[in-house]
């Protein structure tokens, strides 16, 4: 009997029987490239610091750009009357006089005028709380909240307060408005420019480390040649273990992104009632994070997976092309 | 199955290792390719296996013309062809199993299909009680005999075998040559590079390859 079909019936007979070697010491799915010979720690670290860098750009500029639809949304259904005080006229009256006149405007939903003692409060932050304002000039301001339906006509409002109010002065929020479109703008884009720079920065290492596993694992990638292993599979190799190493790191620099953002959050809440922590607070808000940007810093983590996987397959098989 | 023409190689501009090389391998044949030490045996079997590029000459494999084939076609012929190396080449972080078990695993096969004739195989080359080892650990032997599970188990139209019984004792060589014949029953192409007198010996019906000065020499 020839000496395969002996061993091809045995075979057949371990299978009918269900008698295998201990399937506790087969690995089925044990690595054809080993883990140690790819610089793992290193790259998980890089990737790690690429994806908190860009998740934190992302996040920032996430939460600038929330910011500013939030102040402009506010701001724009606004505007603000400021009677300054003048040698001889009742600034009380003048104020009742501006908020009277800007009742009768047509596209005026509510008007809102701030006393005496509110507009003193106002310069507290910046002035102190211990500074006797009562002998000060201090402009009286009256809010006027706009109605959405109607378009009230600021150019009409200004005229007619300036006949009968000399001190009167109309505020439309167009001149800042468009600074805080300008510099949310601005700052969205130097972080998408950020953002680019750490995915070129990120793809390079991992290219790098790609092309120093190929050289560590020349003899292996030889082997595989001989007993048959196609190009595509062996590149599918060394795909799946740098896919695994950026998720790693991705999971890490993500995580320690959030944990960053919440800190900052909880921080954000202790300074906000001095006057740099109101500042940040309207810049960026109070650092809580919607699902917007833990949504964003999630698929952030997840991309810089799937790109540190792709970026190695193909190096790999460029490599692997160019082997004569 | 195989065929030389009139090929040569060299190493860049040196002098070259094999001149006019001229032979065929037939389907179901059965040879030894000797020579002393450094003649170009190894050499030879990788020019074979189409590891390397003749200099000149034409090498017809399966009938194609090596030098016309693209990537995936080398992959499809080397799939036919079973290769023992004289430094073993193992590796060293899958297990005696693993090893065996590889040609069948790139091709994509499932596991639970192969595991009976991988398990059968290895004990019959006398490693089943080392299937869960680690190569480091064999003995010279104990790697020789994986290697040749590992060239046998896929069941190649072509048996390359560069000096495997180098490492194993004569009882050990004498039922290895015993596989190498029955394979060549069963349909499989064997070439043998080796140099030792004996082993010839025990196989009258072969063609000797013989290598000296870079040039082959062939004694039905």
């Amino acid at each position: 009997m020839s000496i395969f079909t002996d061993v091809w019936r045995r075979a057949q007979a371990m299978r009918a029987d269900r008698r295998a070697a201990d399937e506790t010491d087969i690995r089925p799915d044990m690595a054809l490239v080993p883990a140690a010979s790819i610089a793992g720690r290193a790259l998980v670290t890089v990737v790690a610091i690429m994806t908190f860098l860009a998740s934190l750009t992302a996040g920032a500029a996430i939460l600038i750009a929330d910011a500013s639809h939030g102040w402009q949304d506010q701001v724009a259904h606004e505007m603000t009357i400021q009677i300054r005080p003048t040698i001889g006229r009742d600034i009380e009256a003048d104020a009742a006089k501006a908020a009277e006149l800007a009742r009768k405007m047509r596209g005026v939903a509510a008007v809102r005028p701030y006393t005496k003692d509110q507009s003193e409060a106002l310069l507290q932050p910046w002035l102190g709380a211990s500074l006797d304002l009562s002998e000060l000039p201090v402009p009286r301001l009256i809010v006027i909240a706009l109605d959405p339906e109607v378009r009230l006509d600021a150019a009409i409002l200004q005229r007619r307060l300036a006949e009968t109010i000399p001190g009167a002065s109309v505020d439309d929020h167009r001149l800042w408005l468009e600074r805080l479109a300008i510099m949310a703008k601005t700052v969205v884009l130097v972080a998408a420019v950020i953002f680019a720079l750490v995915l070129i920065a990120m793809i390079l290492a991992v290219a790098f480390a790609t092309r120093g596993a190929m050289a560590g694992n020349r003899e292996i990638i030889e082997i595989l040649h001989f007993v048959g292993a196609a190009d595509d599979y062996i590149s599918r190799q060394f795909q799946r273990h740098f896919f695994r190493l950026g998720l790693r790191g991705g999971a890490i620099g993500g995580g320690s992104a959030i944990l960053a953002f919440f800190t900052a959050s909880t921080l954000s809440a202790w300074w906000r009632a001095t006057p740099s922590g109101d500042q940040v607070d309207v810049m960026f808000g109070d650092f809580a994070l919607g699902p917007n940007v833990y949504g964003a810093i999630v698929l952030i983590a997840a991309g810089i997976a799937i790109v540190t996987g792709f970026v190695s397959r193909v190096i790999v098989f460029r490599h692997l092309r160019d082997l004569s | 199955m195989v065929r030389f023409e009139n090929v040569g190689l060299r190493y860049g501009m040196g002098a070259e290792i094999l001149k006019d090389i001229s032979f065929s391998i037939e389907p179901q044949s059965f040879q030894f390719l000797t020579g002393p030490s450094g003649a170009g045996k190894t050499t030879l079997l990788r020019l074979i296996l189409l590891a390397l590029r003749p200099t000149r000459g034409l090498i017809t494999l399966f009938g194609r013309d090596a030098l016309t084939l693209d990537k995936g076609a080398i992959t499809d012929l080397r799939r036919r062809i079973g290769v023992v190396f004289q430094d073993f080449r193992l590796l060293d972080h899958l297990t005696t199993y693993e090893n065996v078990a590889l040609p069948l695993r790139v091709r994509g096969k499932d596991e639970a299909t192969y595991r009976g004739e991988v398990t059968e195989l290895l004990r019959w080359v006398g490693l089943g009680d080392r299937m869960h080892i680690l190569p480091p650990v064999l003995s010279g032997g104990e790697k020789q005999r994986a290697v040749i599970a590992r060239a046998l188990i896929v069941r190649p139209e072509l048996l390359l075998a560069d000096e495997p019984t180098g490492n194993v004792d004569p009882s050990l060589a004498r039922r290895l040559l015993r596989l190498f014949t029955e394979l060549h029953k069963s349909g499989t192409s064997v070439v043998i590079a080796t140099h030792d007198l004996g082993l010839m010996d025990q196989f009258d019906g072969a063609r000797r390859l013989v290598l000296g000065d870079g040039r082959l020499h062939i004694f039905d």
